[in-house]
C-alpha cells in the first residue's frame, strides 16, 4: 500500500518503513516555533532538547499593546538568550510566525514543523508536516524534541486549469470551504495539473486555511516553484521532498477546476458550507474592510490592494485596515511605493502583528458593525464584539468593498 | 484517575469554536478571570453555575479553532469530562494534554439531554446513561498515562525539564 504526503513524511520522522492512517507514531520534530503569547503562562524549561531546532517569533501582540504581553516579552528575551536560540524574532524582525517561517525557510519539504498557533499548518505549502499544537505540547516538544501523531486520512485535492485573472488563493480555499464543508481529523491533500498555475503566496493562503475545516495538515506537492521560493528564501538543499506514491489511499479524491472560480464570500459564523460565489451576497453595506493576517497580509496582498486602490478612494464610512504580515512585508511595501498608494486611498496601513485578525489590537470591531475580512477566521466575536458580523472574502474583493462601501467583485471596480 | 467517571452534563452544539469557548478578551486575564467567560456569549452566566464534576457534551467538530488553553479553564470550572460527536484534532490534544479526558461518541447529542447524569468508562469505551449505553473507542493506553499523570506538564516535573509542580494548568 502506497503512503500519501504525510504518511512519507510522518514514516521518515518516525523512523518507520510504512505509516498509514489509523496508526500512531513518535516522530522527531524539526523546526519547533515558540510565539509571543506563550511566554504569557511560562514555566519555564530548566533543559531543552535542541536550541538548533527551535525558534521563537512574536507575533500576536506586538509592539506590546498591554503589560502582560509587555512581560512576556522580557521572558521570551531571556529565555532566548539563555538557551543561545538564534532564531529569534524580535521587535523589528517580527512578523506572523507563518509570514516569518517562509521568509526564513523554517518549513522544509518532507519535514516535521510545529507551533501552538492553529494555523501552522500553513507551512504545508511547502510540502511540510506542519500543525498546530497546544502550548503544553510545544513545550513537551521543546524538552524532548518529539511528539505523538495519530495519522488521520487524507482527502487529495487534484487542482486543474488556472486561476482567472482577479481569482486568487481565498477564492479557491472559499470554494472548496463552500462546497465540501469541515475535514474534521482529515489531512488535505493538493496537486495535479493545475498546481503550477498557483504561485507560492496562493498556496500558502490555502494551506493556512485548513484549519478553519478543522483538518490535520494541508500540504502540497512539491514542485520547481516551490524549490525556488525556498532557494530565494535560504533554504539549505538538505531536504528531502516527500512526493504521493500512484497507489496512496486516500478518503476521497475531488477535482477542483481553478478556471472556473469566480470570487467567493463566506458569511459570518464560519466558512464550512458558508462560503457562496460573491453574488449571492454583493452589495451589503460595510464599516471595517480588512487586509491582513498570515493568511493573507503577504506582499502580494499589498500590491493586490495597492493596484485597486490606484487613484481611489476608501468610501466614506468605510475604514480600510492594512496590516503586513510581517516586517520584511513592511519594508518591501514602502520601497514599492504600495503603502504609499494605500496610505493616500485613505488606508491605514498598521505595523506588521496578528492584530486585528483575532480581535486583540489595531482595529477590533465595535457592537452591530459589518466587517469583510481577507484574514483567516470569521467565528462570532472573533474581531472584537460578538454583536459583530464578520463576512470574509480575499485580498482583491476587501480592496473593491472598501472603495465602494459595500460587497463588491473587485472584477467591477477595475473595469 | 479514575478511568470511570460519573457527572452531570451540559450539552451545547455542533462547531462550538475556540473563541466562543475562550473569548478574545479574556487572554489577557488570569485563569479564575477568563474561566468565567467561558461560552460568555452562547451561554451567559453558564461558567457560574458549573458544578465540580459536570460533563460537557457537545455535537460535531467540537472545539474548531485556536490552541487557547480552553481545558485548562474548564478543569478550573470542575469539568471532569468533555464528549461529542466529534472533536477538532488540536482540542482534543489540547484536553487530554491538559489531563482532561475526551472521547468521541457518535451519536451522543441524540441520547442525552442536559441534566442527565452519566458515566464514562474510559477503559472499556462505555457510554452509560440510565438504561441506555453506548460504544466509543477506548482511550488508548499511551493517552491514559497522561490522564493519570494530570497531563503533560506534571509529567515534565517529573523527568526533571519543569521546576514548577504548580505548572499543572499551565501554560
Ligand atoms: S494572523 Fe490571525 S490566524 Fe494568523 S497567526 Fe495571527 S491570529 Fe492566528
Amino acid at each position: 500500500m502506497g503512503m500519501t504526503m504525510v504518511e512519507k513524511i510522518l514514516a521518515r520522522a518516525s523512523g518507520s518503513d510504512a505509516v498509514h492512517a489509523g496508526d500512531t507514531v513518535v516522530a522527531k520534530v524539526d523546526m519547533n516555533i515558540l510565539i509571543d503569547l506563550m511566554f504569557t503562562q511560562w514555566p519555564d524549561p530548566l533543559k531543552i532538547a535542541d536550541a538548533e531546532r527551535t525558534a521563537i517569533i512574536l507575533d500576536h501582540a506586538v509592539p506590546a499593546p498591554s503589560v502582560v504581553d509587555a512581560n512576556a516579552g522580557v521572558l521570551a528575551r531571556e529565555f532566548a538568550a539563555r538557551f543561545g536560540i538564534e532564531r529569534f524574532f524580535d521587535v523589528g524582525r517580527h512578523g506572523i510566525c507563518h509570514q516569518v517561517i517562509a521568509e526564513n525557510a523554517l518549513a522544509l519539504p518532507g519535514q516535521v514543523l510545529t507551533c501552538t498557533d492553529s494555523h501552522t499548518c500553513a507551512g504545508g505549502a511547502y510540502n511540510n508536516a506542519a500543525r498546530g499544537l497546544g502550548p503544553a505540547e510545544i513545550i513537551s516538544i521543546l524538552c524532548t524534541g518529539q511528539t505523538w501523531y495519530s495519522v488521520a486520512p487524507t482527502i487529495r485535492y487534484e487542482l486543474t486549469g488556472a486561476p482567472p485573472p482577479g481569482i486568487s488563493g481565498k477564492d479557491v480555499f472559499l470554494h472548496l470551504a463552500g462546497t465540501w464543508g469541515d475535514a474534521t481529523n482529515h489531512t488535505l491533500e493538493f496537486g495535479g495539473p493545475g498546481l503550477a498555475s498557483l504561485p507560492m503566496n496562493d498556496r500558502r493562503t490555502i494551506a493556512t486555511q485548513g484549519a478553519e475545516v478543522s483538518a490535520d495538515f494541508s500540504v502540497f506537492e512539491f514542485d520547481e516553484h516551490c524549490a525556488a521560493y525556498l532557494a530565494e528564501h535560504g533554504a539549505p538543499d538538505s531536504f528531502t521532498p516527500a512526493d504521493p506514491d500512484p497507489d496512496a489511499v486516500y478518503a476521497a479524491t475531488r477535482t477542483i477546476d481553478l478556471g472556473a472560480l469566480v470570487p467567493y464570500v463566506a458569511r459570518p459564523g464560519k466558512v464550512s458550507e458558508n462560503a457562496v460565489p460573491i453574488p449571492e451576497i454583493e452589495e451589503r453595506a460595510v464599516q471595517q474592510c480588512f487586509i491582513g493576517s498570515c493568511a493573507n497580509g503577504q506582499l502580494e496582498d499589498l500590491r493586490i490592494a495597492a493596484d485597486i486602490l490606484d487613484g481611489r478612494q476608501v468610501a466614506r464610512g468605510v475604514r480600510l485596515i492594512v496590516t503586513p504580515a510581517s516586517q520584511q512585508v513592511y519594508r518591501d511595501a514602502v520601497r514599492l511605493g504600495y503603502v504609499q498608494t494605500l496610505a493616500d486611498a485613505g488606508a491605514v496601513v498598521t505595523n506588521s502583528t496578528c492584530g486585528a485578525c483575532f480581535g486583540y489590537h489595531m482595529g477590533v470591531l465595535g457592537a452591530g458593525e459589518v466587517c469583510l475580512t481577507s484574514s483567516t477566521r470569521n467565528f462570532r466575536g472573533r474581531m472584537g464584539s460578538p454583536d459583530a458580523e464578520i463576512y470574509m472574502a480575499s485580498t482583491a474583493t476587501v480592496a473593491g468593498s472598501a472603495v465602494t462601501g459595500r460587497i463588491t467583485d473587485p472584477r467591477k471596480v477595475l473595469a | 484517575m479514575s478511568h470511570t467517571i460519573t457527572g452531570r452534563t451540559w450539552v451545547i452544539g455542533d462547531s462550538i469554536d475556540t473563541d466562543a469557548l475562550y473569548p478574545g478578551f479574556a487572554m489577557r486575564l488570569p485563569v479564575p478571570e477568563a474561566a468565567t467567560h467561558v461560552l460568555y456569549d452562547l451561554r451567559p452566566g453558564w461558567a457560574a453555575q458549573v458544578r465540580p464534576g459536570d460533563i460537557l457534551v457537545a455535537g460535531r467538530n467540537f472545539g474548531i479553532g485556536s490552541s487557547r488553553q480552553v481545558a485548562a479553564l474548564l478543569r478550573y470550572l470542575g469539568i471532569s469530562a468533555l464528549v461529542a460527536e466529534d472533536f477538532n484534532s488540536l482540542f482534543h490534544r489540547n484536553a487530554i494534554n491538559h489531563g482532561l479526558p475526551a472521547v468521541t461518541v457518535p451519536g451522543v447529542s441524540g441520547m442525552v439531554t442536559e441534566g442527565d447524569v452519566i458515566t464514562l468508562d474510559l477503559e472499556a469505551g462505555l457510554l452509560r446513561n440510565g438504561d441506555t449505553e453506548a460504544a466509543f473507542s477506548p482511550v488508548p493506553p499511551m493517552m491514559l498515562e497522561i490522564l493519570d499523570a494530570g497531563g503533560l506538564l506534571p509529567r515534565l516535573v517529573a523527568a526533571g525539564y519543569l521546576a514548577d509542580p504548580s505548572g499543572k494548568d499551565r501554560p
